[in-house]
């Protein structure tokens, strides 16, 4: 409880720091607004041309499109401390957090609480609605708990996937970048059901990153082309790769020895 | 000119020190392009006639573009600029005998110039290697990839110039943030970044075709695989040209003007 105060508090200090520049917080979140737009103006045009891909319409596109969005919105916006926890390292911000007498992922987690990704969620919200108005679902109450499972199971597996980011930093501060591949791509290329791009990534994203766990199998389920409950509940069993990354944060944490100065 | 040239040479050298980075971007977007390739080999998979190019003309344009992305980015503009015209450090260069517009060309040039050295060809020799339709073909001639360097040289030097305008106009806005946004957004999506300008409808393609973001990396890579007959390539060359001096005059006009009424920023 106690935890979930101090938790608190440091997301007001955040806002309300924020909330001095009101002009730039503005327009950054326009522009996270307008750089999600791009992707959805992106796949309105490919089905100006194309009517299915895969025998997925525009509309159940636009629900799975909405829903990844979501899904990183709110992990980003949580955990977005730990993305840019490379620079806590190299100027040896870390090891303040570290003297201190609180948990250390409670104290980066707070260091830095984006509201502007609020740009991010506010089109992932608008999307959202127009994908469950425009997608002929009839939704039942197994639907719509498949669908909160999707947000819980997602924010927990990109939120886990800042983890992993973030601990590779206690091992090297340099070319971290291609960890973009699993967060940026997965939300970039989350927008499409993960069944088009084949059976192999479909394996790889289902058994090394779950994805497909949290996008491809409970979609399946919520327009009816799969009716079995076990689809249902896939997302929640994607919050177990939480474990790994967890120990892989405890046992960087472990391994630590200070750098900056 | 010489000094110029050495600002040039300083930046290339220093680009070139960054040799980790290149090698995470290299695998960051070999996975981007892998998977962009998937996802158009599924929409050709689903309906092949309705697809505007070929497949392989397609696969050749993704890698192509992740290839040369430090060309074409827009949104890897020198954030040293921007930091010298907010804390007021460009009054140092503007105490200097030199234009800060040549200056800045030079320098965007160099590290765009750079960093695409190092990223590029390890890309293109892999993809080369990739069974088709999925990795790079070979140019459809000789005389389409002469073309095709001719308008990758003039696609960079369209991107920097319109670069170089936004960084003038930082001096007006003060804080460059939402100018860079609005314009990187406007960018990626009217040069064919987000999706290729073939795959839109013609009468929108054929309005787009014409604005300059269109110069940067859509001709180029049409060129390559001569998705576009030589009536267009001749076209594409010519807009190309035109925006480009267009831009110029612009950014240099806005810079005199600018550099007139400059108040600068810190102390």
């Amino acid at each position: 409880m106690k935890t979930i105060r101090l938790y608190l508090h440091y997301v007001s200090i955040n806002i309300r720091c924020m909330m001095q520049y009101k002009t730039s917080f503005l327009l950054s979140a326009i522009g996270q607004f307008l750089v999600s737009f791009n992707v959805f103006l992106g796949i309105f045009f490919m089905f100006q041309r194309f009517s299915n891909v895969e025998g997925f319409t525009y509309s159940e596109v636009l629900l799975c499109f909405s829903v990844v969005l979501l899904e990183f919105a709110l992990a980003e916006m949580v955990a977005r401390g730990f993305d840019t926890f490379s620079g806590m390292v190299r100027s040896g911000e870390f090891d303040l957090i570290l003297v201190r007498p609180q948990n250390e992922i409670l104290q980066v987690l707070g260091s830095k609480f984006e509201l502007t990704r609020i740009g991010r969620m506010l089109q992932a919200v608008v999307m959202f609605t127009y994908g469950i108005v425009k997608s002929n679902v009839v939704w039942s109450i197994s639907k719509i708990c498949t669908l909160l499972f999707m947000l819980i199971g997602g924010t927990v597996v990109f939120t886990a996937l800042f983890f992993i980011y973030a601990a590779l930093c206690f091992f090297t501060l340099e070319g971290l970048e291609f960890m973009n591949v699993f967060t940026d791509g997965a939300r970039e290329f989350g927008k499409y059901p993960l069944g088009i791009y084949g059976k192999k990534m479909l394996l790889f994203m289902t058994f090394v990153i779950p994805y497909a766990l949290i996008q491809y199998y409970p979609l399946l389920y919520i327009l009816d082309r799969r009716t079995s409950i076990f689809y249902m509940l896939l997302p929640l069993a994607a919050c177990c790769f939480f474990v790994p990354a967890l120990l892989l944060w405890k046992f960087g944490v472990q391994s630590y020895q200070s750098s900056g100065s | 000119m010489k000094k110029y040239l050495s600002f040039f040479q300083l930046r290339f050298a220093m680009g070139l020190q960054y040799r980790t980075a290149a090698l995470a971007g290299i695998i960051t977007q070999f996975a981007w392009g892998g998977m962009q390739i998937m996802m158009y080999r599924a929409f050709y998979h689903t309906d092949a006639a309705a697809f505007p190019m070929t497949l392989s003309a397609t696969a050749s344009y993704i890698w192509l573009q992740q290839a040369f992305l430090a060309f074409f980015a827009v949104w890897m503009m020198e954030n040293e600029i921007f930091d010298s015209i907010v804390n007021g450090n460009i009054a140092y260069e503007l105490c200097r005998p030199v234009s800060i517009y040549n200056m800045w060309a030079a320098r965007s040039i160099a590290s765009r110039l750079a960093r695409a050295v190092l990223r590029c060809f390890p890309i293109l020799i892999v993809a080369a290697f990739i069974p088709q339709p999925y990795g790079i073909g070979a140019p459809a001639s000789l005389l389409h990839f002469l073309l095709f360097v001719l308008s990758l040289i003039l696609g960079l030097a369209v991107t920097v110039t319109f670069c170089l305008l936004i960084y003038v106009l930082a001096f007006f806005t003060i804080s460059p943030q939402g100018l860079r946004m609005v314009f990187t957004s406007c960018v990626e999506f009217f040069s064919g970044a987000v999706i290729p300008l073939p795959f839109f409808p013609d009468k929108i393609r054929s309005i787009m075709e014409l604005l300059p973001f269109a110069s940067m990396q859509n001709a180029a890579l049409r060129i390559y695989s001569a998705s576009i007959g030589t009536d267009e390539i001749r076209r594409a060359i010519g807009l190309q040209i035109f925006w480009l001096v267009a831009l110029t005059a612009a950014g240099k006009l806005l810079c005199r003007l600018a550099e007139k009424r400059i108040i600068v920023q810190g102390g």
